[in-house]
């Protein structure tokens, strides 16, 4: 098949305080036809392999390449959308303020063009947020806030776009919108989902990546009630997410999901 | 009034007529790095800053008096002593795993100490008050010129790397992987924070320049929820407070740095107040339009043959 290399792992070992691996013999490969979503248990190391492959922190051995390249080269290639949750919400800023900061420039000089307004406009009307540009960031909803992160991101054009948790806090109205959208995506980019909820992994997904201090790839018609709990360390429930479903439905699959969860 | 404006004019006040200009310029420094001290949640570190600038004035006094250095203005050992407490703080922040209000604490209390050591070891009278509160009878042209100085260097990078400075403050991840030198920024940052509270201190003193840095711009923060229209509104604000804390300390003959931080209290404070007010006011009147009448008539019915039935 003709496709690239956009991620890739080797022998990857990470550990935070130099004791405890965080992650044990990573290998990895994401090619840019497939959609992927990592997913695993809270501290399994999900975040930790994010921020290793956007070079925010060095594997104590081996290498993680980005489009055939080290992380720090590589990371203006890629659009990452952070949790809101961890942004501080009473910063003053509008909807627009956000998405412009995906066409900050390289080093220390920073003015925006004309062209970096009209791609700032154009993502905004992508995501159908539009009419919030001139909204302040703080007042808005949960799921309008993921939008202007998202946005944000696409407002990089990004050849990579790696999504934080992009279904938590979204509005049952989008989630529908928001996988038809990832379907337009995955046509200009590659995209990679992190995900806590294993409910996320619906049809869209190609390829499962499964982190819980080691690394599980799977396609997604393969994904069995036995690997996940494998991957989860105990007996989960599974629901067959059906995106058919009302949101009401949904919502109460996800309920039964978690309860699931907890019970070892 | 026509007294205290010709009083402005009249050479032998001249400190009185340098003490407003010094007010009016350096509020726009304060506008621009109070709104990001507020917004960024780094007033112990301006705080700390602030009180380590006796460490310098102290250092300053003492060697110009021991080593006979006259061209040594006290003013040169406070830049320098801010600049050193700022880098030393955003070094220990950024590279060791020390808490940090700890080190920003150590850092206030150790500053202001050796600033009293070394005044304390200088021969003869030396006038701390006016450090530690200003005090405006002693403003002189050469004040003005620095503020007017300190204030370029603190307001031209700011206008320049605005965009930077607001995504390194709202998002320092997001901007680290955009390429830009976060750390970089972020010093420099600590730095203007730094020259800004040297820049009054003539006037307001490095205990009460904190009220000065901050309230402004809490007040603004009421009224605009994005960035550049705050620096603004904190700036004109800053202005106001000064300005109006010296005519009144020139009318009730009071001091005027307690005057001025008294001023933006009771304005910050009557700010809370009055947005607490509306608030509840608006909440009140938007539950009376959601009261549905219907709905409420259904739902005592119901609930009247429930407990019938039971």
């Amino acid at each position: 098949m003709g496709c690239r290399e956009v991620v890739k792992i080797e022998n990857l070992n990470f550990s935070w305080d130099n004791s405890v691996l965080s992650l044990e013999d990573v290998f990895l490969t994401i090619h840019d036809c497939e959609m992927v979503c990592i997913v695993g248990p809270n501290g399994g190391g999900k975040t930790t392999l994010l921020y290793l492959m956007l070079g925010l922190i060095k594997p104590n051995s081996g290498t993680v390449k980005i489009l055939n390249e080290f992380p720090d080269k590589a990371r203006r290639r890629i659009g990452y959308m952070p949790q809101y949750l961890k942004l501080d919400l009473q910063f003053p800023v509008n909807v627009m303020d956000v998405v412009l900061m995906g066409r900050l420039r390289h080093g220390f000089w920073g003015r925006y063009s004309r062209a970096d307004r009209e791609i700032a406009e154009r993502v905004l009307d992508e995501m159908s947020i539009a009419e919030l540009a001139r909204r302040p960031f703080a007042e808005l909803s949960g799921g309008q806030r993921q939008r202007v992160l998202i946005a944000r991101a696409l407002a990089c054009e990004p050849e990579i776009l790696l999504l934080d948790e992009p279904t938590a806090n979204i509005d049952p109205g989008f989630q529908e919108q928001f996988y038809e959208k990832l379907r337009e995506l995955r046509k200009r980019m590659s995209v990679v989902i992190v995900s806590h909820d294993i409910g996320f992994v619906s049809s869209e997904i190609d390829t499962v990546v499964c982190v819980n201090r080691h690394v599980a790839v799977h396609k997604s018609s393969e994904m069995t009630p036995e690997a996940i709990s494998d991957i989860y360390g105990h007996r989960i429930k599974m629901i067959d997410h059906q995106h058919d479903l009302t949101p009401q439905h949904l919502k109460q699959h996800h309920k039964l999901h978690h309860i699931g969860e907890r019970d070892d | 009034m026509i007294d205290f404006f010709s009083s402005l004019n009249s050479p032998a006040l001249s400190f009185l007529k340098y003490a407003f200009l010094i007010g009016i310029f350096g509020s726009v420094s304060f506008g621009i790095i109070g709104t990001y001290i507020v917004t960024k949640r780094i007033a112990s570190i301006a705080g700390a800053v602030s009180h380590c600038i006796l460490a310098g004035i102290g250092a300053a006094i003492f060697f110009r008096q021991q080593f006979g250095l006259a061209w040594l203005h006290p003013i040169y050992g406070s830049v320098v002593a801010a600049l050193l407490s700022a880098i030393i703080i955003g070094l220990v922040s950024m590279y060791t795993k020390q808490r940090e209000d700890t080190v920003i604490g150590a850092i206030w209390a150790v500053g202001m100490a050796t600033g009293l050591l070394f005044l304390a070891g200088t021969t003869g009278y030396v006038d701390i008050d006016a450090y530690l509160f200003g005090n405006i009878l002693l403003v002189s042209r050469d004040d003005f010129i620095m503020t007017l100085v300190l204030n370029l260097i603190v307001i031209v990078p700011s206008l320049l790397f605005f965009n930077n400075f607001m995504a390194v403050c709202f998002d320092e991840q997001f901007a680290e992987l955009r390429g830009l030198r976060t750390k970089l920024t972020y010093m420099s940052l600590l730095c203007m924070v730094a020259l800004t509270v040297v820049l009054m201190v003539s006037v307001i003193g490095i205990i009460l320049v904190l009220a000065l840095l901050t309230l402004p711009a809490a007040v603004a923060g009421h009224f605009t929820k994005r960035l550049w229209p705050m620096m603004v509104l904190s700036a004109i604000l800053c202005a106001i407070f000064t300005t109006g804390g010296l005519t009144m300390s020139y009318h009730a003959n009071l001091p005027s740095a307690p005057l001025i931080a008294a001023l933006a209290g009771a304005a910050y404070l009557m700010t809370i107040i009055v947005f607490a007010v509306i608030r509840r006011i608006k909440q009140r009147s938007n539950n009376f339009r959601n009261l549905d009448l219907e709905e409420l008539r259904k739902d005592t019915f119901s609930s009247f043959f429930d407990s019938g039935v039971s």
